[in-house]
């Protein structure tokens, strides 16, 4: 922390304030979302943050204990709503793990690929924003036109586009149509030109780097201390990415580079989220070449089967007696679930999101806790800002990628 | 390499008798211990040169109201990255007391943990310097994710606990069972 130079010089033990008592929020809209933090400032430095968090706190967890596990489903959605899939996903990879669903290739190169769709679309915003936030609008405005189109692929594969309910226990719903392929097909042949211009607009730009480079900066001890995880330790030169340590989906297979920094600031953290961005152009190539190679019947299965848990097709529902019984107990929730506990975790786009799921063998869980990586970040807001400026501080908070929903699930 | 087998013997070793039992599931091993020691585990834990668990992944409590004297346990999640291994640490604590020591000294991340926790089960983490809600109003004088709050409306007769495959009965009139 800087040392603070006092302007006014008061008489000793008086009373009146040097320092002055701000809300920078709950709905300030430089804070992109719900969050309040009572700065105590001495002209623009900042000698005190305290964080507020809850306002939108839904209680998912309390919920989630009385909802069949297909309906936890739309509740993961709302946690990081940039990036839902990659919480859906996650939830249905937790549950296949504790019931002993197999799932075949195809269902996991297809999750990958709609998973680093959503890394994509988390990081343009955190990374425009952080623009936007320094002055540069330029770069948001042509990007946003990308995630509108990754938010049209999930809109063909699932129907819905922000809080998407992507995917089921045990696979996709439908194959992906030949829209969607379409779509998935432009967007890699037209993003990663416009990401390079993005790129261009921003890396060497010297305002941006005057702005961002040495705000907000952490060191790695400080930052595991405080239990980051996803792109800010990574910034801070930890290479901890879930998806290396403990591999899901299939994402062993495949090739891809960690990227890390030095410093943890705020322009570490932007240079990181813009390399993950390649990184995961490339997943999606290496999951789609894969998914060509398939042979046989490997290479039409979209989702496992699993009776129990994955709804059977609508027109054996009216046609057959056993798809009719099993589509009427998961609707109704009348599927029991083996008793344990496990934990889970996905790299989510802004760290490892965990799934703490209980179950007494019950029909929904007995606990289920989230952890939520902007949470247990988001503590470590009061040691980045003490001492910077005001406009710094605006600055980490965007860098950080805090997602509200997912801050107070 | 680390092992949940090398890490249970170095905690009996170092603690004895109060390692209480432990379970593995899915490749991840839960020890139980004395709430008394929760701290001195954890430091352990962290310090010894072949454990260093030295990141905690998670902190949270759970509620099983028929433990009578133990009903809440509040879990660690620990982690040591070089070695990627997991191990979750769980004490369980009386409600009437639920006292424990806090970690947020050794872990800065179990400052929010724990008042999460404490918002929401009261755990009381001794020590802690901040121990205030974190979620919900300060004004709440109850903590809702135990038991026996219910999700529903207490006033509604439709629904029940048995529909969802444990507890209560449901009223199906004279033909009740």
């Amino acid at each position: 922390m800087a040392e603070v130079k006092q302007n006014i010089k008061l008489p000793k033990d008086s009373l009146e304030k040097t320092t002055q008592t701000i809300n920078l929020g709950p709905t300030h809209p430089a804070t992109h979302g719900v969050f309040q933090n009572i700065l105590e400032i001495d002209g623009e430095r900042i000698m005190q943050a305290t964080p507020t968090v809850g306002y939108i706190h839904r209680a998912f967890e309390k919920i989630a204990e009385r909802k069949p596990l297909y309906q936890v489903t739309p509740l993961t959605d709302r946690l990081n709503y940039c990036s839902a899939p990659i919480n859906n996903i996650g939830w249905h990879l937790t549950v296949e793990k504790f019931v002993g669903i197999d799932i075949p290739a195809r269902a996991q190169y297809l999750r990958v690929i709609i998973m680093e769709l959503a890394r994509i679309s988390d990081h343009l915003i955190c990374n425009s924003i952080l623009g936007v936030d320094s002055g540069a609008f330029t770069g948001f405005l042509y990007i946003f036109q990308y995630r509108e189109l990754i938010y049209e692929i999930y809109e063909e594969i699932c129907g819905s586009r922000l809080t998407t309910n992507i995917g089921r226990i045990g696979g996709f719903e439908r194959d992906f149509s030949e829209t969607a392929w379409a779509k998935i097909n432009k967007f890699l042949d037209e993003f990663p030109r416009v990401l390079k211009e993005f790129e261009d607009l921003f890396n060497r730009n010297r305002i941006f780097i005057e702005r961002t480079q040495g705000v907000g900066g952490i060191s790695a001890e400080r930052a595991l201390a405080y239990g980051f995880t996803g792109p800010n330790l990574r910034a801070a030169g930890v290479d901890y990415d879930v998806r290396v340590q403990k591999p899901y989906c299939r994402y062993e297979e495949f090739d891809f580079k960690v990227p890390v920094g030095t410093t943890g600031d705020c322009y570490d953290r932007y240079l990181v989220r813009n390399e993950e961005m390649w990184q995961s152009i490339s997943l999606i190539k290496q999951a789609i070449q894969k998914i060509g190679e398939l042979k046989g019947e490997e290479a039409t299965k979209y989702h496992a089967d699993a009776p129990d848990f994955y709804l059977p097709l609508k027109k054996d529902v009216y046609t057959k007696m056993e798809a009719l019984i099993y589509h009427f107990k998961i609707i109704m929730g009348e599927v029991d679930i083996p008793a344990g506990e496990l934990y889970n975790a996905v790299e989510g786009a802004n760290g490892e999101l965990g799934y703490y799921f209980i179950s007494d063998g019950g029909r929904s869980a007995y606990r289920l806790h989230f952890r939520r990586p902007c949470f247990i970040y988001y503590q470590a807001y009061p040691e980045l800002v003490e001492g910077s400026m005001l406009s710094d501080a605006i600055l980490t908070m965007s860098s950080l990628n805090l997602i509200a929903g997912e801050l107070d699930a | 390499m680390l092992n949940s087998k090398f890490v249970l013997d170095k905690l009996i070793e170092k603690f004895g008798e109060s390692v209480f039992g432990y379970e593995e599931q899915f490749d991840m091993m839960a020890i139980y211990g004395d709430k008394e020691l929760n701290l001195k585990m954890l430091q352990f834990l962290y310090d010894d040169e072949d454990l260093a668990f030295r990141f905690m992944t998670d902190l949270t409590a759970i509620h099983y109201p028929n433990n009578k004297g133990e009903e809440l346990v509040v879990t660690y999640l620990l982690y040591n990255m070089p070695k990627n291994f997991h191990i979750r640490l769980k004490f369980a604590l009386d409600i009437n007391k639920p006292d424990i020591y806090t970690a947020s000294k050794l872990h800065a991340t179990a400052n929010w943990l724990e008042r999460e926790c404490y918002d929401f089960y009261g755990v009381n983490f001794v020590g802690h310097p901040n121990l205030i809600r974190v979620m919900n109003v300060d004004e709440m004088d109850y903590f809702p994710m135990r038991k026996e709050f219910p999700l529903e409306d207490q006033t509604r007769t439709d629904k029940d606990d048995e529909m969802f495959g444990r507890g209560g009965h449901f009223n199906f009139g004279k033909f009740s069972v």
